[in-house]
Parts: structure tokens; sequence; C-alpha cells
């Protein structure tokens, strides 16, 4: 085989891992009044972007399917057997941002090509300016963000757009028509209802879980109004 | 902890995709966290006794007593033996407590799991086999005299009606149209039930029968603890409709049994 210098490799790896992120969809995710927001441009309404973890982590992917899934699966698998063995709120997003981070730079370095995803995991916090959002990127390169965050194809516009109007405190009708708007922005599109998913963390939510999805109507209501 | 590593996710056992299953993944990869044989049988272990099932006009009715028995002592007055095992179906227990509270929770577990794993909630049939197969593992206690005989039951959401599961303990499980009674005192329970229920029962109807099979119950078995008012003591009961589980709240149980009762005395 012929020598590659790692730098040049990893060069490669990276090139290759950015590219099929480009070509996907967008997630942002942003701390609004109540909790934390994950909203996506997806046309699927059953193949999610966004996704429950446990009782106040919720999992947001892009990049290519099967492979966040892949890490989906395995984050509630992680979440569940932690909070059986131990106890529910010894579940923290930080130890599964911790745990993704150390699988995808394994992946990255050991297997053949590296993972084409981006993900976000994010914990509602008991109270407003105690939530958590981590950003791990393909090669386990993981970074704790605030406010708000965009991962996936057009992550950089999308990051200019959420920055232009963001404002701490939002409602959820507020954050969902402000994060609609960032999202038609970046793609130089009109987005509808029906193209969005959307999944939050609310704290205010009198379950144990606290995680759940806008269904297409309420996301209408909230547009339109 | 020494978690087994996190990718590739595990596989299903089947040529592809990924087993929704909690109880066969902690048996993987932490065996050592479920309930065990122990190595007698003549371990003093707590047992929970009495508990109740029966259909109504819009759902069913789950109820409990409270007593757990250790021997010929009373272990606890205010144990909870009905559990919701998830937004629509519920879970009673009557057995060997400590075992019984575990498999509850790996069965809640369970359902969990599978919903957010897959992305759909299990059918009510679904969790009704599954549960057996949960009881079938759990066999050699069985044997040694630890016996855990769950009822179940929940709204089907499917076919827009309740239904109740009784099984043994191997794991045989059957369908019952009506009501079912299980544990020390089932006999005298479901004797009650027998004369008191009726079809289309409504909601306030069907939990004066529960409360009166549990009270019946009480006044002939030893080990089942009958309803205390003094001491704010009622069954537990939880009621499942097509808008999900609740438990009953204690001023309406306390209705319920006042109206056992006549309107006054203890109860018991």
């Amino acid at each position: 085989m012929p020598y590659v210098p790692p730098e040049q490799r990893i060069k490669d790896l990276s090139d290759f891992a950015h590219k099929g992120i480009a070509r996907g969809k967008s997630v942002v995710g942003l701390e609004y009044q109540d909790g934390v927001l994950f909203i996506a441009e997806n046309p699927s309404a059953t193949l999610h972007k966004i996704s429950e973890i446990y009782d106040r982590i919720a999992f947001a992917g892009v990049g290519k399917y099967s492979e966040f899934e892949d890490l989906r699966i395995s984050g509630v698998r992680h979440a569940d057997l932690r909070g059986y063995s131990y106890g529910r709120d010894d579940v923290r997003a930080r130890d599964l941002a911790n745990a993704y981070s150390q699988a995808l730079s394994t992946i990255f370095t050991q297997q053949p090509k590296p993972y084409e995803v981006e993900i976000l995991v994010g914990e509602v916090g008991e109270e407003a300016g105690r939530n958590e959002i981590y950003h791990v990127l393909f090669d386990g390169t993981v970074t704790d963000e605030h406010d708000h965050v965009a991962i996936g194809g057009h992550a950089e516009e999308l990051a200019n757009a959420v920055q232009a109007g963001f404002q701490p405190g939002w409602d959820l009708p507020t954050a969902v028509r402000e994060a609609v708007k960032a999202l038609s922005t970046a793609e130089g599109r009109q987005i509808e209802a029906e193209q969005v998913e959307a999944g939050v963390l609310d704290r205010t939510y009198p379950r144990r879980r606290k995680f759940r999805r806008l269904g297409e109507d309420e996301v209408a209501t909230i547009l339109a109004g | 902890m020494t978690d087994g590593p996190l990718f590739p996710p595990e596989p299903s056992g089947g040529p592809i995709g990924a087993n929704p299953s909690f109880f066969d993944l902690v048996r993987r990869s932490r065996p050592e966290t479920l309930p065990s044989t122990p190595g007698t049988s003549d371990v003093a272990a707590p047992h929970g006794t009495t508990v109740v099932a029966l259909k109504f006009d819009s759902g069913v009715v789950f109820g409990g007593d409270r007593r757990a028995t250790e021997g010929f002592s009373i272990a606890d007055e205010t144990m909870e033996k009905v559990f919701a095992a998830d937004d629509f179906s519920v879970i009673a227990i009557a057995g060997a407590a400590g075992q019984a509270i575990e498999i509850v929770k790996l069965f809640q577990l369970e359902l969990e799991h599978y919903e957010k794993i897959t992305g759909d909630r299990l059918s009510l049939e679904g969790k009704a086999n599954r549960l057996a197969q949960m009881i079938r593992g759990n066999l050699p206690m069985a044997i040694q005299g630890l016996v855990v005989v769950p009822l179940f039951g929940g709204f089907d959401e499917r076919r827009d009606e309740g239904r109740i599961f009784y099984y043994d303990a191997t794991g045989g499980r059957w369908e019952e149209d009506d009501f079912h009674a299980t544990g020390s005192g089932g006999r005298p329970a479901k004797s009650s039930l027998k004369k008191r229920w009726r079809p289309g029962l409504d909601r306030t109807e069907a939990l004066q029968v529960a409360m009166e099979a549990l009270v019946d119950a009480s006044q002939e078995d030893a080990a089942t603890g009958g309803p205390d008012p003094a001491r704010g003591i009622f069954p537990t009961v939880v009621v499942v409709t097509s808008t999900g589980a609740e438990s009953v709240e204690s001023d309406e149980l306390r209705a319920a049994h006042q109206r056992v009762v006549g309107g006054g005395g203890d109860g018991a």
C-alpha cells in the first residue's frame, strides 16, 4: 500500500464526510422559553430526523439516514440501560454526547469510511438557562452550544439567518415561526408546514417524558398565526 | 460502568434490523441487574395479595389491595400492586413483591424502549404476548415458590375496546371477557365480581364493584388488607379508557367505599 501522510488521509476523510452532509437537509436547535426546540425541513412525515432519547433528552441528526438512525438507536439503548442500572435522573446529555463522540471518533479513524453525519443532543433543564445542547461532528468533535445552533447542508447560512433574529426567551410559536423563516432564508425558498418536522423538550409538559412532536396541524396553525 | 461497545448497534438476532426489546438488551449487556434466582426457596420475601380487573362501558378498571405479608406478619400496609404500564395499559401483580416490582419495571421499560426504537406503540395484543414471554423467562423462580402472576389489560386502540388478560406462573396467557381476580384473596374477590358485575357498567358502578370485591377478599383472606378510611388507606385503582390510563384519586375511592359499606361503618 502506498504511504499516505496522516494529514492527507484525515483531510480526504473529512472532505468526503463534509460532501455527504452538504447534500442533505439542515436542522436548527434553539432554546426557547420552556425548553429546547429542534426543527428541520423534512419531506417525509415518518422518517424522522428529530427523536426522543430519554425523559429530558432529544436527538437530531443530518446526513445519511441509515447512519444517524444507527446512532439514535444506540443512544436510546445506552440511555435506557443506564437509567435501568442506576436511576432515571442519572441519564444525562453530556454523558451521551461523550459516548457519541468516542464512537464517532473511532469510526472516523478505524472504519473504511467515516459516518456522513452531524448530530445534536439536547437536554432540557429544570429551569430556564439550564438547558444543554451538544453538537457532535462526524470525527467525534463535540461542542457545547448555547441559544441556537444549525447543522447540515446549509449550516452556515442557516446559523446566520437564525442569529439575525434571535432573542432569548421566545415563546414556542415565535420560536417555530422564526426557525422556519431562517430555514426558508437559508434554502432560498418558502418552506411549507407539511415539510416541517419539529420536536420540543418542554419542561412544562406534565409528564415524565418531556419530548413531544409538533404535529403538522399544530405547525400549520402556528405558521398561519 | 462496563457498557458494551455503543456501536455498531446490537443486532436483532434476525438477519436485519435493530432489536426493539429492552429485556433482550439487558439480558445480553447487564445480566447481573436482572431479578435472579435465589439459592433457596425459604427466603422470607414479602408477598403481595389480591388484585382484580373488570371491564366497564368505556374501558377497564384494575384494583389491588395494599397489604404485603411476610409469613404471618404484615410487611407493609401501603404497597402498590397496580401500575400503569404505559399510557394505555395497566399491569397488576400478586405474588412475591420484590420480583413483582422488578418485572413491572422491566415491562414498563420494555414498552417504552420499543416505542422509542420503532417509533410506534406495541398493539395491546403484542404487549400481552411480550409479558407472557417475560414471565416464562422467570419460570425457575416460579418453581421455587416465588410466584409472580400478573393481570394485564388496557384499551385496545385498534379494536376500540378495553381488554383483560390473565396469566399463570408458567407464562400461559388467556384473555378474559368480563372480569378476573388473582392472588391469595382471588377466590372470594371473584365470587363477589360474579354476583355484582354486569355488562355496560359505568365508571362509578365499576369502581364500586371493584371496591366491593376487594373488601370481600379482605374479609375472607388474612393476607389481603381491607380499605382503612381512618388512616386514608384505599386500594390502588387504575382506570384505562380511550383517553389513557389514570390513577383514581382517594376522594373518589373513599366515596366508592362509602357506597359499599352503606354510608358508614369501618368496612372491615
